[in-house]
């Protein structure tokens, strides 16, 4: 018997964090994604201990102040690209600019000196990435998706696909069914 | 961090490809540690000893003697310890069905060999740069997909 199952990344992870936090036995509060704020200072031996418990679950406390910035632009850009139905038509650096409260020329550097990549080619990365999912979740269909992500058209939408990943969208649907169907032969 | 360095292997039979690839690597700003083996039944070998630091991307050379780049792949992908490997298949070929067969058996990445030096060391920093991303940034593994022709 089959089940698919649709999960919802933000409260897995909230709960998982929730439930390592309990174990040190101190008030905290979670005070945004990924941020934890504790009244006192934590002991040595329970930090590592912590450290411990969230790699378990990949999670990762980070330490230097750039990594811990580019992550809140990571998290900006992955909001702004899953949890809206329709991503924003806003241009995307005022909207990262202002939600992130610096200048986007600031935001830029500090994004490609720690990703190696520009934020721009990260936010096309993680459109396709949703494109991806989008055409194996299978409930749309590509024209659907186009307008869904905000591409112009199916065109654009194709072009930007195969630009970041070699293919146009329906061989990548293609390979992808056909995996499927290998999966389920060799069983 | 374990973020910091991303562990490179590369399967290929040609001493020259071998020595090119060393060299092209050199250039990409994502921090590598590389290793090198010689065919196929090396490979496997390499990634079945139990205490083996498994790499996060291998460079898998399509024609090797002793066992090719297909039958590897089937082993890899039919491993689970080894799902964490992105798979980037070289291969002189560029015909669309070589590639998505090689793609269908699991392949992440297909390339097909450059001529060029120049155009080996852009293809070779694109793979490793993009595979940074999947590595840092919780992207779904199964999904990447990267078609270099």
């Amino acid at each position: 018997m089959k089940l698919h199952i649709k999960y919802d990344m933000n409260i897995c992870c909230k709960v998982v964090l929730q439930e390592q936090l309990d174990k040190l036995e101190m008030p905290y509060t979670i005070t945004g994604l990924g941020e934890v704020e504790f009244k006192e200072i934590i002991a040595s031996d329970k930090y590592h201990a912590l450290e411990l418990c969230l790699k378990k679950y990949g999670f990762e406390i980070i330490e230097n102040p750039k990594n811990v910035f580019t992550q809140k632009i990571k998290d900006a850009i992955v909001e702004m690209v899953y949890l809206e139905e329709s991503l924003p038509s806003t241009n995307i650096s005022d909207f990262l600019a202002n939600k992130l409260n610096r200048s986007y020329g600031h935001l830029a550097n500090t994004f490609s000196e720690v990703t190696y990549t520009s934020i721009q080619n990260f936010i096309i990365i993680q459109k396709i990435e949703r494109v991806k999912q989008e055409i194996i979740d299978g409930n749309d269909t590509l024209t659907q998706i186009s307008f869904k992500l905000n591409f112009s058209s199916l065109a654009h939408l194709s072009t930007e696909f195969k630009k970041i990943t070699g293919l146009t969208p329906t061989a990548f649907q293609r390979i992808i069914t056909k995996r499927k169907e290998k999966e389920l032969n060799a069983k | 961090m374990n973020q910091d360095v991303l562990h490179i292997l590369l399967a290929d039979d040609d001493d020259d490809d071998r020595l090119f690839f060393r060299d092209a690597i050199e250039d990409v700003k994502v921090k590598t540690i590389l290793t090198i083996v010689n065919d196929g039944e090396e490979l496997m070998q390499y990634l079945n000893k139990p205490d083996t630091r498994l790499p996060n991307l291998l460079f898998l050379d399509l024609n090797m003697p002793r066992k090719n780049g297909i039958e590897c792949l089937k082993e890899i992908r039919a491993n689970s310890k080894l799902k964490d490997i992105s798979v980037a298949i070289y291969s002189t070929s560029a015909l669309e069905k070589d590639v998505e067969d090689t793609l269908v058996y699991g392949a992440n990445i297909y390339i097909k060999k450059p001529n060029d030096f120049e155009l080996l060391k852009i293809i070779i920093d694109k793979v490793i740069t993009i595979n940074w991303q999947y590595h840092t940034s919780g992207l779904n593994r199964e999904n990447f997909i990267l078609n270099i022709q």
